[in-house]
């Protein structure tokens, strides 16, 4: 039982060996910002220090909440719809060969149209509440999930659809049982990458105009020269942005558990 | 009524150049006989068993089980495939149950019967296991299990012992024999181990090299239960050289 303990001592000091030099180097980062802008006397609407930015957050702190909440609801939301919207396209495109045929690849080359693009018309469309901001992150992650979650669902072992088909099972049974199973890593992992934007995404359509969200905060800072200001909007949007990448992941790992096991030594 | 009965059945894989597998296939298996193919490596044995699991269509010939046609028709057989094809995101006792699921069992007695055979086939302990966490033999023991959970009369092997070291493969001969016995479930057995053939069949079917035929049917008259030590009996090593004769003739003609 004692080996239980030495492995879980032995893990922690591997994570900390994984993410302890890139601490150190933030902290140092942090520190020799705020030397550098004391010492060369940055003018603090260019380069704020952060301890400048620090007490910025502390000063705004009662109206960030709101603002925060704002924005993290937009991607949530547009994450939900978008995923959902996204693997129910997915599950068609991978059973309808015509459909695929006809759609797959406009999907795969109108992802390279930058959404953000959208962001105005989309404010005509459905005015300056929280619609067109989901709308956009919807979008924004509709196309990574769509894209990965087919190439999920056609690649699965050809030999498992056979094995539950020769058990008698359906169609339904197949995807129930093959099918989706084996399209959910792919899901996450497309899901992984757009969590990740989506909370820049909410951003960028608020600054086309909003009510409240930390695209309005930034632009609201930007008129009064507050930079100190947007650098806090900045590290929290970074913060949220990890937060749901995390999120995505713990997901992942409950609803995918066989993908997460301790690696064989070998096989046998 | 025959319980396996295949007509006439050629299978010619499309494609450059175009394998043609089979070649005018007849067998017939009536209910509650153990029937066992041996052949060479590639002589079509998984196609023959594809076909009568209903996940291939022949290029000409009939296939029946239970007198109805298994051309585009599966799940009328339980099949047990040369490899051992777990869903890797099902636990083992999970895994176990899917077809009495899709049969729709339910779930506790299906459970039940699983856990059962589970303590028979030295799986207990691991009923919670992910597949990647199980060995080899052990995933292969589990996809035999699963398959005689199948709610069907026929059962359909492919190799399904072909992971196995030598001395679960004995408990699992022994085991197969007596739970044969006890059901009298038809079998269609598809080994390279003439052994394991004679040690297990009624009847041995013996092909010949692409495209697989059948060179020659031989019967064995052992009396059930047969005991593994059978092996050392002379007419078992008389009736084995017969055999390995054959197949090497059959081998050499195709
Ligand atoms: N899907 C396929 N497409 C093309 N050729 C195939 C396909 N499946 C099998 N074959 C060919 O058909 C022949 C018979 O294959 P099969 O798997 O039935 O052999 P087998 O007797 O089961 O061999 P083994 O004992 O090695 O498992 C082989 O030559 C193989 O290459
Ligand atoms: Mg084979």
């Amino acid at each position: 039982m004692s080996s239980v303990v030495e492995r879980t001592t032995a893990r922690a000091a591997a994570a900390a060996s994984d993410y302890g030099p890139a601490a150190l180097f933030l902290a140092a980062l942090v520190a020799g910002w705020e030397v550098a802008v004391r010492l060369l006397d940055i003018a603090p609407y260019i380069l704020p220090a952060p301890s400048r930015i620090w007490d910025a957050f502390l000063r705004t702190r009662t109206t960030l909440p709101e603002h925060i909440i704002t924005t993290l609801r937009e991607a949530v939301l547009g994450i939900a719809y978008g995923a959902a919207v996204g693997a129910g396209l997915a599950v068609a495109l991978a059973g309808v060969p015509l459909l695929r045929r006809v759609l797959y690849p406009v999907l795969v080359t109108s992802q390279t149209i930058p959404m953000i693009v959208l962001a105005p018309i989309l404010i005509v469309w459905f005015g300056f509440g929280e619609t067109p901001k989901v709308v956009l992150v919807a979008l924004w992650v509709f196309f990574p999930v769509t894209v990965s979650m087919t190439d999920g669902l056609l690649g699965a072992d050809r030999e498992l659809i056979g094995l539950v088909r020769s058990m008698g099972g359906t169609r339904r049974d197949v995807l129930r049982h093959v099918l989706i199973p084996s399209a959910l890593p792919a899901l996450f992992a497309g899901l992984k990458i757009s969590a990740t934007y989506s909370v820049a995404a909410a951003v960028i359509a608020e600054y086309m105009g909003a009510q409240s969200g930390l695209g309005l905060y930034i632009s609201r800072s930007a008129a009064s020269f507050r930079t100190d200001q947007m650098f806090v909007a900045i590290g929290i949007i970074a913060t949220a942005s990890i937060a749901l990448f995390a999120l995505v992941h713990l997901a992942a790992r409950l609803m995918t558990p066989w993908m997460y096991l301790e690696p064989r030594g070998g096989k046998g | 009524m025959p319980a396996i009965e295949l007509h006439r059945i050629s299978h010619t894989f499309a494609g450059t150049p175009p394998v043609e597998a089979l070649r005018e296939v007849s067998l017939t298996v009536e209910a509650g006989e153990f029937a066992s193919i041996v052949g060479p490596s590639g002589c079509g044995k998984t196609t023959i068993l594809r076909i009568l699991a209903g996940l291939i269509v022949p290029t000409a010939g009939e296939a029946r089980i239970g007198g109805r046609s298994t051309i585009g028709r599966p799940g009328l057989a339980a099949y047990m495939p040369q490899r051992d094809l777990l869903l890797p995101w099902r636990r083992a006792l999970e895994n176990a149950t899917l077809g009495a699921e899709i049969a729709g069992m339910p779930r506790g007695e299906a459970r039940r019967r699983a856990l059962e055979l589970f303590e028979q086939f030295g799986l207990r302990g691991f009923e919670r296991a992910w597949p990647a966490q199980l060995s080899g033999g052990m995933r292969q023991r589990l996809a035999l299990l699963r398959t005689f959970l199948l709610p069907f009369d026929a059962i359909l092997l492919d190799e399904p012992f072909g992971a196995l070291d030598a001395i679960t493969r004995r408990t699992m001969h022994a085991w197969l024999q007596d739970v044969w016995l006890r059901d009298r479930r038809t079998v269609l057995f598809v080994t390279h181990d003439v052994e394991e053939a004679l040690m297990l069949a009624d009847t041995v079917y013996i092909m010949t090299a692409r495209p697989g035929r059948i060179a020659e049917t031989m019967r064995v008259p052992f009396a059930r239960p047969r005991p593994l030590d059978i092996v050392a009996d002379p007419r078992f090593a008389a009736l084995k050289e017969r055999l390995l004769e054959t197949l090497d003739r059959a081998v050499q003609e195709g």
